[in-house]
């Protein structure tokens, strides 16, 4: 009996007092109540839109603090608070520790929870000892620790109601990812692309922790839970072996294709949705073959992990271009036509528009105009190479060969967007996208592979793109045609996750730490505020009292604050403007804050 | 093992400002390269391995090879060209005071700095032949960028491989 124990338990809002029979139901109304912010993304589509709209365009100016929160922890603060009821769920990166913050006292403590982990993980977690937040479901609020642990803790006392290892950090398996709950499960994926981990997401029983299933981004078909037959790619059944047939030997078994993203659930497909990271190493003369299915989308039955479909955008990666970006659900027209789409922003600079019960490609276009390692995607369903990236072979690692270095490569490996997740405003019916603007050379060269040891194979520099200064924009996307409405140009990558909302105000924050608010239509910047250091969060909002929140974490790290902390490097001549190279480390430092703002009070 | 000096732990990219207070008798000798062994690797008059760039800026092989390795094993905490980021060190500050045994010691050791809030950890290198088998050559690299002898980003020249370099690049790695 999956009867929930929340009655009395948070209490505030009527929805508690219920009683809802199942988890599923139970996030799936949650998800509808603007006052909360339940899920990392706000909802199951992961749009991070809310119809709160008590802050509009026209007031936004008069946004102030109204309260902060140190988290004790000077690192990369990727993610979100969630708030459920009266409470504020609050993550820090390593050491992982968890907050419940009262709502109706000031942010007062009601419980911490800080694990103890082997602090040997640290150096084993590429890119910073991030954690991208929190999932809530069954009166549980669920943490995935950075070795591998997924605790689920009693929302109300914060004491372990269950705890699960996933995976093996000395092999450089970690965690970083928010777990993600749908209906009655909740899925992790584990990090690892830099070290030859053979990823996976794994799917674990809300209620006591027991594993449902695992599937693997490459090997058998058993691993990776593809059917010959049924599952098909861009329309075709894949046929047996569709993984191992396209590496060299037994290559895909430290083949990477990590899980580390935003998950996303369609409740009536019952698929959930994610992507696949780079093959490793990043060397690729040294992993012939397509490297199925790194860099892929995947849709996986919610029940069984059974592959529905699956899409590879860039078979045979030669820039690490991680396929691990968020996927936004949406129910928009094409052509006159009601379809149920998914759209992605991929590192290889990308978007993407696929009907997401078919898996079909609708729309692949670039989202940065300084995309230059491919002209296009090949669209013609007769085609051989269709869905394939027509590639430029001037820009291909792999054709210039081991110990070549290979110059002036669009985007860079950080990608024309990372990790940090785009909005969408059904309102508007425009995506909102933090992105990178940022060129490299790369130079890959035979490595050896050891476990838990960085396997990666290429050396990259990374500057803006030729005459340009900003190393960032924050765009508007019609995801229906593929077309970049506007763009604000920022000096840094935009690193921090978008918030769209129904005041027809959208909110991101910069590396410099600003937290910004632009209008949807027309992305006229309408306010900014300094935080105290660099923002790699997302922006999140909440109802309480009758007032709105919008609350952001700041706490500069992660890539970003790896890549770019020191600013770019000025290795080749006449490319990139001088304000392009500028060092982030002149505009802020480490922290660890949350900061929460609100109009004020009369 | 020895203890360095804590300042040490702080030299990130986002405090590059803090001063490294190096003791006279930990910091390494004089860079300049006195004489190239029979692997080709120049060495300073202690014999320590050093770095060599010629008046129109070309660097040795080592220097070149561990600009490389540097960037493919270290920057991903590190940060480019030896430059720090926000979880770890600045090495080419970080060299101006760490002479090449401690250097050593540290790569194959691995080193913890628990500071609250702000906790590090390097891991020991020393099963990984991608770092071991060119340990001299990474080391050399940040020599020169600690001394600022290279500048950032990728050498534009550097001299040719030495003979041998290839058979004992092949023999390190593939050694078990």
């Amino acid at each position: 009996m999956r009867k929930l124990l929340l009655a009395g338990l948070l209490g505030a809002t009527a929805l508690f007092g219920a009683g809802y029979a199942f988890a599923e139901d139970e996030l799936a109304k949650l998800q509808n109540d603007p006052k909360q912010w339940v899920m990392p993304r706000g909802n199951f589509s992961s749009t991070a839109f809310s119809e709160l709209k008590q802050i509009t365009a026209a007031n936004v100016h008069k946004l102030s603090p109204a309260w902060t929160f140190s988290t004790g922890v000077l690192r990369g603060h990727e993610g979100a608070p969630l708030v459920i009821g009266d409470v504020m769920f609050l993550h820090t990166p390593f050491p992982n520790i968890v907050y419940a913050l009262d709502l109706n006292n000031d942010g007062k403590i009601l419980w911490k929870y800080e694990p103890k982990q082997d602090p040997n993980v640290i150096p084993v977690m590429c890119c910073d000892t991030v954690n991208r937040g929190l999932s809530y479901a069954d009166g549980k609020i669920f943490l995935h620790q950075a070795d591998t642990t997924l605790v689920a803790l009693d929302a109300k006392t914060g004491a372990v109601a269950w705890s699960v290892k996933d995976g093996d950090p000395s092999k450089g398996q970690t965690g970083t990812d928010a777990p993600f709950v749908f209906k009655d499960k909740v899925y992790i994926g584990v990090s690892g692309g830099e070290f030859g981990v053979r990823s996976w997401v794994s799917a674990y029983d809300v209620k006591t922790g027991k594993l449902a299933w695992r599937g693997y981004s490459m090997g058998p078909d058993s691993d990776t839970l593809i059917d010959p037959v049924k599952t098909t790619a861009l329309g075709k059944a894949v046929g047996p072996d569709s993984s191992t047939s396209t590496w060299k030997g037994d290559q895909w078994k430290i083949g990477g294709g990590a899980t580390w993203g935003w998950y996303s659930f369609d409740p009536e497909l019952n698929l959930i949705y994610y992507g696949s990271g780079n093959p490793s190493t990043w060397n690729p003369s040294q992993r012939p073959g397509d490297n199925r299915w790194s860099m892929t989308i995947w849709a996986r039955d919610a029940d069984t992990g059974a592959a529905k479909w699956v899409y590879q955008m860039t078979p045979h990666d030669e820039w690490d271009y991680d396929g691990v970006n968020e996927m936004i659900l949406t129910n928009e027209k094409i052509d006159g036509k009601d379809r149920k789409l998914l759209t992605h922003f991929d590192r290889n600079g990308f978007g993407y528009t696929l009907d997401r019960a078919t898996g079909e490609l609708l729309v692949a276009q670039k989202f940065d105009p300084a995309v230059n390692w491919a002209t296009g995607v090949d669209m013609d369903k007769a085609s051989p190479n269709y869905g394939r990236p027509i590639r430029v072979k001037a820009m291909s690692t792999e054709a210039n060969g081991e110990d070549v270095n290979t110059k002036g490569v669009c985007p860079a490996a950080l990608g024309s967007k990372d990790e940090q997740p785009a909005a969408y405003s059904p309102e508007t019916e425009l995506f909102y996208v933090p992105t990178n603007h940022v060129c490299m050379d790369y130079e890959p060269f035979k490595v050896s592979y050891t476990a838990g040891q960085p396997y990666v194979g290429a050396t990259l520099s990374m500057y803006p793109p030729q005459g340009e200064k900003n190393m960032g924009n924050f765009i508007a996307w019609d995801g229906k045609t593929g077309k970049i409405v506007w763009s604000d140009p920022e000096q840094f990558s935009v690193w921090s996750g978008a918030l769209a909302t129904a005041g027809g105000v959208v909110f991101y924050g910069t590396l410099e730490g600003y937290l910004k608010a632009v209008d949807a239509k027309t992305g006229k910047e309408l306010w900014k505020f300094k935080t105290p250091s660099g923002i790699i969060g997302n922006v999140m909002t909440y109802e309480h009292g009758g007032r709105q929140y919008v609350g952001v974490l700041s706490g500069v790290g992660g890539w970003a604050g790896i890549g770019l902390a020191a600013g770019l490097t000025k290795a080749t001549d006449g490319l990139g403007a001088v304000g392009g190279y500028a060092a982030l480390s002149n505009y802020t430092a480490l922290g660890g804050t949350l900061t929460v703002f609100a109009l004020p009070q009369d | 093992m020895r203890i360095f000096h804590p300042s040490l732990g702080l030299a990130m990219a986002l405090s590059l400002a803090a001063p490294i207070l190096a003791h006279a008798d930990e910091a390494p000798g004089d860079p300049a390269a006195v004489k190239q062994d029979e692997d080709g690797i120049w060495r300073d008059k202690a014999g320590d391995p050093t770095f060599k760039v010629e008046a129109d800026g070309s660097v040795d092989w080592e220097t070149y090879s561990g600009f490389r390795r540097y960037h493919s094993e270290c920057h991903v905490c590190h940060g480019p060209d030896g430059e720090g980021s926000s979880y770890a060190p600045a090495l080419k500050n970080s060299l101006k005071t760490i002479p090449y045994a401690e250097f050593y010691g540290i790569v194959v050791s691995g080193r913890k700095d628990f500071m609250n809030g702000n906790d590090k950890v390097m891991p020991t290198f020393a099963e990984n032949k991608n770092v071991m088998c060119y340990l001299n050559d990474i080391y050399v690299y940040l020599r020169a960028r600690s001394q600022d002898s290279i500048p950032r980003g990728r050498p534009a020249q550097h001299a040719a491989k030495p003979p041998g370099f290839d058979a004992a690049q092949e023999k390190c790695m593939n050694a078990s």
